[in-house]
């Protein structure tokens, strides 16, 4: 199976195509519409600001084919701001609409802790998730962000906590979204990229 | 869930090899930066940063082979620096490998270097590295590894260069730098409760109860040392269960 992983110029395509392959798996990376449409595995990753991810998807004309692929049921990871992005709009981009899969916005976290959100932290388990399976419940997961999605919504599979709760896993049907870099988080990061990989097999 | 404290080991490299010395002086041999960096994600340390001390335009192409081989390693965070004086160095040490980057002299020479990386990589990728040294009544930032003065409050600095979208402050006390008597808590304590970010405190660690004092009275988010972990002075984990059992939320893994 080939994983096609989202280029939008973003930092971390690299790191997350590195750890990918150290699990065996062939990597594509790709910016191109065409190959989104035909991708049988989709991992957009992100980092920055969101109206980076959001305005390069739009001006590489590849809003549309994602939204079809994840219609279509293609199985999809959205990575920190490629997780945000799924939802219908962020306070960090206000004048760009998400991609709208899930409901709600992504707001910033409270300013009465230190911003961003930097480093290791652990979550709790919301309802099981197959993202998380052959994880131990206390692993530690490296958060890097200062925007979060809400909680509340039946996607949500994990929380974490920083001045608020926020989603930290998500997964309804085949889309899936993690708030942390598991491609920077060690042993638990590695599996859980690794159920990603079963999942979408 | 609580955010934990963080240990970073530190890579002072020349570009290619890891060195070590006093006020970056004396500098000797201390190793291979990718061994190190294996044994370092192996031991549980929670980043890693890789700098480049000398920092000379002709070694750019070095270092950057250097990013590349210890990011190879790793499946922690990695922070690199040195010498980074434009959009288009920071881009190319973020293509070999580096997730974050940190600057100093030429964000002090020019501070609008701040607003442009972070615009292009997020606050988040944005580390502000401050060399501060203590005068009668206040602690001035330094630059050039500590050698050279300016017109910056370190405080004032600090704050800032987070205005301008620094996301993380590596503070390094440069009178306790190689001294390994302890971090300077006074300062790292006042920087900490001036800027709204996490912040890293260096310069001077040696033994536990260092790093125990550094989280509690210093109020430092992580704390960076170098020698003590490549001379095998101080193991990380040991260091980490020391934490544990003093009350400080760390990351042990399995």
């Amino acid at each position: 199976m080939i994983v096609s992983l989202i280029d939008y110029g973003a930092g971390n395509v690299t790191s997350v195509a590195r750890a990918l392959r150290r699990l065996n798996a062939e990597v594509r990376i790709t910016d191109q519409p065409e190959e989104i449409t035909d991708a049988c595995c989709l991992i957009l990753p992100g980092v920055g600001h969101c109206a980076a991810l959001l305005g390069s998807l739009d001006s590489h004309g590849l809003r549309r084919p994602l939204l079809t692929a994840l219609s279509g049921g293609t199985p999809f990871l959205g990575i920190c701001l490629g997780l945000q992005a799924l939802y219908q709009s962020s306070a960090e981009a206000p004048e760009l609409s998400g991609l709208g899969i899930l409901k709600g916005r992504v707001d910033q976290l409270p300013q009465s802790v230190k911003l961003p959100h930097m480093g290791w932290n652990q979550i709790r388990t919301v309802h099981s998730s197959r993202l998380l399976e052959r994880i131990p419940p206390a692993a530690h997961f490296y958060f890097a962000h200062s925007y979060a999605a809400p909680t509340g919504g039946a996607e949500t599979a994990a929380l974490c906590e920083h001045g608020r709760e926020f989603t930290a896993v998500l997964e309804t049907e085949r889309i899936f979204g993690v708030q942390f870099h598991p491609e920077k988080s060690g042993a638990p990061g590695a599996n859980l990229l690794d159920n990603f990989l079963r999942l979408a097999a | 869930m609580t955010l934990v404290r963080r240990i970073l080991p530190c890579l002072d490299t020349d570009g290619a090899r890891v060195v070590k010395g006093v006020h970056f002086e004396g500098l000797r041999d201390a190793g291979d930066p990718v061994e190190l960096a294996a044994r370092y994600n192996a031991e549980g340390a929670d980043e890693l940063v890789v700098l480049d001390i000398a920092a000379a335009r002709d070694n750019r192409p070095t270092f950057l082979e250097t990013i590349r081989s210890v990011a190879e390693q790793l499946n922690i965070p990695l922070t690199a620096g040195g010498g980074i004086r434009s959009l288009e160095d920071a881009r190319a040490v973020v293509r070999a490998g580096a997730d974050k980057i940190t600057v100093n002299t030429a964000a002090v020479e020019r501070p609008g270097l701040i607003g442009e990386l972070s615009r292009e990589f997020g606050a988040q990728a944005v580390v502000l590295a401050v060399d501060a040294k203590r005068e009668k009544d206040f602690w001035q930032a330094r630059v050039r590894g500590g050698r050279a003065a300016t017109t910056w409050n370190a405080l004032d600095w600090a704050r800032r260069g987070v205005e301008l979208g620094a996301g993380e402050v590596l503070l390094t006390s440069v009178d306790r730098d190689g001294t390994q008597s302890g971090f300077d808590l006074a300062l790292t304590s006042a920087i900490s409760g001036a800027v709204s970010v996490p912040v890293i405190a260096s310069g001077g660690a040696k033994i536990p109860q260092h790093f125990l004092e550094v989280f509690t009275e210093g109020a430092a988010d992580a704390a960076l040392a170098a020698s003590i972990f490549h001379d095998q002075v101080q193991s990380i984990r040991l260091l980490k269960l020391f934490l544990r059992d003093h009350g400080v939320e760390v990351r042990l893994p399995c």
